[in-house]
């Protein structure tokens, strides 16, 4: 991993583990990012897939400890621990969902925590990871999970598709079209609405996965620049303030996700 | 291939200025009306803060995605992967 140029070193870590079909028909492991966007479609990234899923199961496990577990009368840190993070989530859906659905708050909870815990795999050291699996013979590892497009995609187009759903059932196919054709400007003006209203409900699940890709993306860039360019004795002194200013982003990025993932599925409850 | 590389650096270069102008101005502005809100009304400052933040994460968010995209200009060229 020291051999090679800055760039190479570069370009190798923000590569993801791609697993896919060759051009000519096998399949095996992209060894470099040209031949995994020759891959296109049928691959897979292997280490967000990983990542993601280690991730949500340790949410789970560690969240249902804590329910399992639980007591009034002497309540352990951790079983604290999640009530505050329940309380927060609570308090948040309270304010901003003006509906009547059990389903937004353990959604709000699992998107928040989910999206922390994947984000918090971005201030372990660059190396540390990737170094370990090319000695178990993986050539790409990237660690977090909400770097790859692939996965933030994955989350906003399920919250798109639950967005379109309870808006159908909420408001009825014709309630939920009229509101799209009739909204801002009134009957005469349907083509003028289409496009607007079209408009702005593609772009709620886009600036929602860009957002979250654009603010990991640029901090994991950042700590690989850092340690691609910074000699081994001087690294510490950039990468320490900026894993500090990185702690803030993770958790805005988590809670801005979830708190628009509420407003969202609240707008599609209620009518204008 | 050089006139690829050359404008891909412009174009890194004015993305990442345009969206920094942007989010400054914008920033600028929310913690300035965030500042005034605090002085008139210290006990609201918890709630403030609250939304202060949550419209910071929201005005970051397109010059954020145009560092994105400038980053992936410098280092993973899609131009020149077409090209080469």
């Amino acid at each position: 991993m020291a051999a090679g140029s800055p760039a190479e070193y570069i370009s190798h870590h923000i590569q993801n583990l791609t697993f896919g079909e060759y051009p000519d028909g096998t399949w095996g492991f992209a060894h470099s990012a040209k031949e995994a966007t020759e891959m296109g479609f049928i691959s897979v990234n292997l280490d967000t897939m990983l990542w993601s899923l280690l991730t949500g199961i340790a949410f789970c496990i560690l969240f249902r400890m804590a329910a399992a577990s639980a007591s009034v009368q002497k309540p352990s840190r951790w079983q604290l621990c999640v009530e505050m993070l329940v309380e927060m989530v609570a308090g948040s859906v309270k304010d901003a969902f003006h509906g009547n659905n059990k389903l937004i708050a353990p959604l709000a909870l699992t998107i928040f925590v989910w999206i922390f815990l994947m984000n918090l795999m971005d201030l372990v050291p660059v190396d540390f990871i990737p170094y370990l699996s090319q000695l178990f013979g993986l050539s790409h590892m990237k660690v977090v999970p909400t770097t790859d497009v692939n996965a933030t995609f994955g989350m906003s187009l399920s919250i798109f598709g639950l967005m379109i759903f309870y808006g159908i059932k909420v408001k009825g196919l014709g309630g939920f079209l009229g509101e799209l054709a009739f909204h801002p400007f009134g009957k005469l003006f349907v083509p003028i609405n289409l496009v607007l209203e079209t408009v702005s409900l593609l772009a709620k699940p886009l600036s929602l996965s860009l957002r979250l890709f654009g603010n990991m993306f640029a901090g994991e860039l950042v700590f690989v620049l850092i340690a691609a360019l910074t000699p081994f004795y001087f690294q510490w002194a950039l990468s320490v303030p900026w894993a500090i200013f990185h702690i803030l982003v993770i958790t805005l990025q988590a809670y801005i996700f979830m708190m628009l993932t509420i407003v969202y599925l609240s707008q599609s409850h209620e009518s204008h | 291939m050089e006139s690829v590389v050359a404008f891909s650096a412009l174009g890194a270069g004015i993305m990442i200025g345009l969206g920094a102008l942007g989010a400054g101005v914008g920033i600028g502005i929310l913690g300035s009306k965030f500042l005034e809100g605090a002085a008139r009304q210290p006990e609201l400052v918890p709630m403030l803060q609250t939304r202060m933040f949550l419209m910071l994460g929201l005005t970051d968010a397109v010059p954020i995605i145009a560092i994105a995209f400038a980053a992936l200009l410098m280092f993973a060229n899609p131009f020149l992967a077409q090209i080469g």
